[in-house]
């Protein structure tokens, strides 16, 4: 069971990240537009047929 | 929806509304009109971007933003509002001043401690699922016990900073001497930590920090959905003040004239009303003859002579003659005294109504509480020492924590309000659902609400095309807004040179020697063919034109919404009555009822025989839905049991409006009666759902037999079966 005293902090420390993350993309606005975010990758910037 | 402030687009007026981000550059938020798609995001953005001086061009598409970043000295924004109208977009500055209010800095909140419920739930769950297989592999009491304490650790912080929102809730309604749900969610989680840690502390075998902290985290799901509907609702609301920008044109003392916004006019000022713009505030005429359109005000839609000493209303709309009006009100105080003493009463009529989860939560607490009791009482009469019966009584109260019934409202009425926006009707309340599902009788206003707000010429076929065009090129140098049909019909010409306004009475010019006239008919000397044509259309203002001897009468109406009969049958076959409540004459009134084969109308009803005509129904036992768009509206669609608004409708009826729609159909609305009684339906169906989870789970716990494993199963299930029954209410806005 010794192999806990570095695996707990390994496992604790891995869902820390995540939480680090959500709550860094909270804070840097990337919960504002989720509509938007999901038209911007479908749209090809490349093709000119859509610019008006 | 009046958080926006909001101008008309002149340069000198706009500094209010930019943000310095540093000396040199500034930043301003636009409210866009007109965006559907991608390539607008990206059409906007970059256009935008390669204007002169602008540094940066973000677009908020859910909130339909744009965000302009420039240098103050190579930009401005009135040239980059004039820019997205080049490219097809109508863009109005929004007002920074309330952008971060207690909503926004709430919804933020709520997300954070979903983020941390979710890390500890996920966490704590690893921890246990270790011990649940521990029990049948043998894991010694040490390795328990320690991961017992590591789950401690996390879950008492967890529940300190997420739970507190429900902790907040359930303290400041229990100060009330009420109760709601936070109340058995917040003795739910406290009870299990703290009877977790004294287990734990005995070296027990069974910790509840797991089912606490999904607990935790699956209301705040619920939680957070809540807020994301209301949070668009706002953004749409608040977008649509802008759009409708209002301002006023004062008078200063010196005699200059100045643009501003409604409310930055004082009472005492002078304001200037031109021919065709509306009075922004209450006032006295003191100078100046014209005639008034105050359809949107009272609902008649004759007009109305008026002259110096008269009084005008905010709202109306000035047909013919320049006028100086003196302010009486501010722009907060801008109603009919009448309608604000009713406004007022009727508001607090409806407060009597509960809302599904309020009563829920009414029957269920006392009942989880008595039954946590009796386990108690029952286990102690029993034989059992009484630290065993009290972990058994806490169990109960555990397993009975309201997880689904938490989920069960919040989760229907957030699909179902998209559902709704996707057919074009906007909620503005959540238990406006609730409400409008039981409906059975409709009543409608006319002007604004049956008909269109803007105008169509109704005898035009009966009219000389050759005349019908000389008066379309003379209405194109006419503000009226009567003249605005007929100048739709000028065959791509430029207005007579000639043309002179004639105040109080038309216009006129000269075309070969001949004298061309529009305007009243009088004006034009058309009494006759006015009159006769009054026999037809009673609904339609009259607009003369003469040329020399020739004389035709343009008869103007607002026409009536394309499906508005179609609305109204759909209604009938649903089984609602329908009816008219309009303040306009009878005549017009009968003609759109019998169009539209409404037998029960009423017409000539002021703002207090419409309440009363609710009340009435009311205490017949019918659930009324109002539908109005005018001042005079606002008190009754606050009295009735659930109100809709057109999205042309004034501020003040959009205020008082559970529903709000959003393009000019009227048909939405008998499927927004109907998506709203599936969502009530399905409603129903999660609260029963939740009284059969707890006549199973309740006896497992009484029996003793709920373990930390039975309960996180059980709680989690329930969750899940509840949201996944929500997900149908979108199925109810696919079929219409």
């Amino acid at each position: 069971m010794n192999v806990l005293v570095y695996l707990m902090p390994l496992a604790l420390g891995l869902g820390g990240l995540g939480l680090a993350a959500f709550l860094w993309a909270m804070r840097s606005g990337q919960f504002e537009d989720l509509d938007g975010a999901g038209w911007r990758g479908i749209h090809d910037p490349d093709d000119e047929r859509d610019q008006t | 929806m009046d958080s926006a402030v909001a101008v008309a687009a002149r340069p000198d007026r706009l500094e209010g509304f930019l943000k310095a981000l540093d000396p040199s550059t500034a930043e301003i938020e636009l409210a866009v009109d007109g965006i559907h798609c991608a390539g607008c995001i990206a059409t906007i953005e970059r256009e935008m971007g390669e204007f002169p001086g602008v540094v940066q061009a973000r677009l908020n598409f859910t909130d339909k933003r744009l965000r302009v970043a420039f240098r103050t000295a190579d930009a401005n924004p009135t040239a980059l509002i004039g820019r997205l109208s080049d490219l097809g977009f109508s863009a109005h500055p929004f007002s920074p001043i309330r952008k971060d209010d207690a909503a926004d800095v709430e919804q933020r909140r709520l997300l954070r401690a979903l983020g941390v419920a979710g890390f500890a739930a996920m966490n704590i769950m690893l921890l246990s699922v270790v011990v649940w297989a521990g029990h049948d592999t043998g894991l010694d009491a040490v390795s328990r016990d320690f991961f017992h304490w590591v789950s401690a650790l996390i879950a008492l912080p967890t529940a300190a900073y997420s739970g507190r929102i429900f902790f907040d809730s359930a303290i400041a309604v229990l100060k009330r001497g009420r109760t709601n749900m936070d109340v058995p969610i917040s003795l739910g989680i406290m009870l299990a930590l703290g009877m977790s840690v004294i287990e734990t502390l005995n070296h027990g075998e069974h910790a509840y920090f797991d089912g606490a902290v999904m607990l935790i985290f699956f209301l705040l799901i619920g939680r957070t959905l809540d807020q994301a509907m209301q949070r668009r609702t706002r953004a749409v609301a608040a977008n649509l003040a802008a759009l409708r920008a209002e301002s006023v044109t004062k008078c200063l003392p010196d005699g200059s004239l100045r643009d501003m916004a409604v409310d930055m006019v004082q009472p005492g000022d002078v304001i200037v009303v031109q021919p065709g713009m509306r009075v922004g505030l209450d006032g006295v005429i003191e100078h100046g003859v014209s005639d008034l359109d105050q359809s949107l005000v009272t609902g008649e839609t004759a007009h109305q002579a008026v002259r110096a000493g008269d009084k005008v209303y905010a709202g109306t709309l000035n047909l013919s003659g320049l006028l100086r009006v003196r302010v009486l009100k501010p722009y907060s105080g801008t109603l009919l005294a009448d309608v604000e003493r009713l406004l007022a009463k009727a508001t607090e009529a409806r407060g009597a109504y509960v809302k599904l989860a309020d009563r829920a939560a009414q029957l269920y607490v006392p009942f989880v509480h008595a039954t946590a009791l009796l386990t108690f009482l029952g286990w102690l009469a029993y034989g059992l020492p009484w630290s065993q019966a009290l972990v058994i009584a806490i169990t109960v109260l555990i397993i009975t924590c309201p997880c689904a019934l938490g989920l069960a409202i919040p989760a229907v009425q957030v699909v179902a309000a998209g559902a709704l926006f996707r057919i074009g009707v906007l909620t503005n309340s959540g238990d406006a659902l609730e409400r409008l599902a039981a409906t059975d009788s409709v009543v409608l206003d006319k002007t604004g609400t049956l008909t269109l707000p803007s105008s169509e010429i109704a005898n035009i076929a009966a009219l000389p095309p050759t005349l019908v065009g000389r008066a379309a090129r003379l209405a194109l140098a006419s503000r009226h807004p009567l003249s605005a049909p007929i100048a739709a019909l000028a065959p791509a010409a430029s207005p007579y040179p000639t043309a002179r306004e004639a105040p109080g009475e038309g216009i006129r010019a000269c075309d070969h020697g001949q004298v061309l006239k529009l305007g009243s008919v009088a004006f034009c000397g058309a009494e006759a063919e006015a009159d006769r044509l009054a026999e037809i259309y009673p609904e339609a203002s009259m607009v003369g034109f003469s040329v020399g001897d020739e004389r035709i009468v343009f008869a103007i109406r607002q026409p009536l919404r394309p499906d508005a009969a179609e609305a109204v049958a759909s209604l009938k076959a649903a089984g609602i009555a329908v009816e008219i409540v309009s303040g306009d004459r009878s005549r017009p009134v009968a003609a759109v009822a019998n169009g539209l084969g409404v037998a029960c109308w009423m017409a000539g009803a002021t703002p207090s025989i419409k309440v009363e005509r609710l009340h009435a129904l009311r205490s017949g036992g019918r659930h009324v839905l109002m539908i109005g768009d005018g001042i005079n509206d606002a008190p009754a669609l606050a009295a009735a049991n659930v109100s809709m608004s057109p999205v042309s409708a004034t501020h003040l009826a959009q205020a008082q409006a559970d529903f709000l729609l959003l393009g000019q159909r009227l048909s939405p609305a008998a499927s927004a009666i109907r998506i709203a009684a599936k969502a009530k339906s399905l409603m129903m169906q999660n609260l029963w759902f939740s009284v059969i989870y707890n006549l199973v789970a309740v006896p497992i716990a009484i029996s003793g037999h709920a373990t930390p494993l039975v309960a996180a199963l059980a709680m989690s299930g329930s969750s899940l079966v509840v949201m996944l029954n929500a997900l149908r209410a979108r199925q109810a806005g696919q079929k219409s």
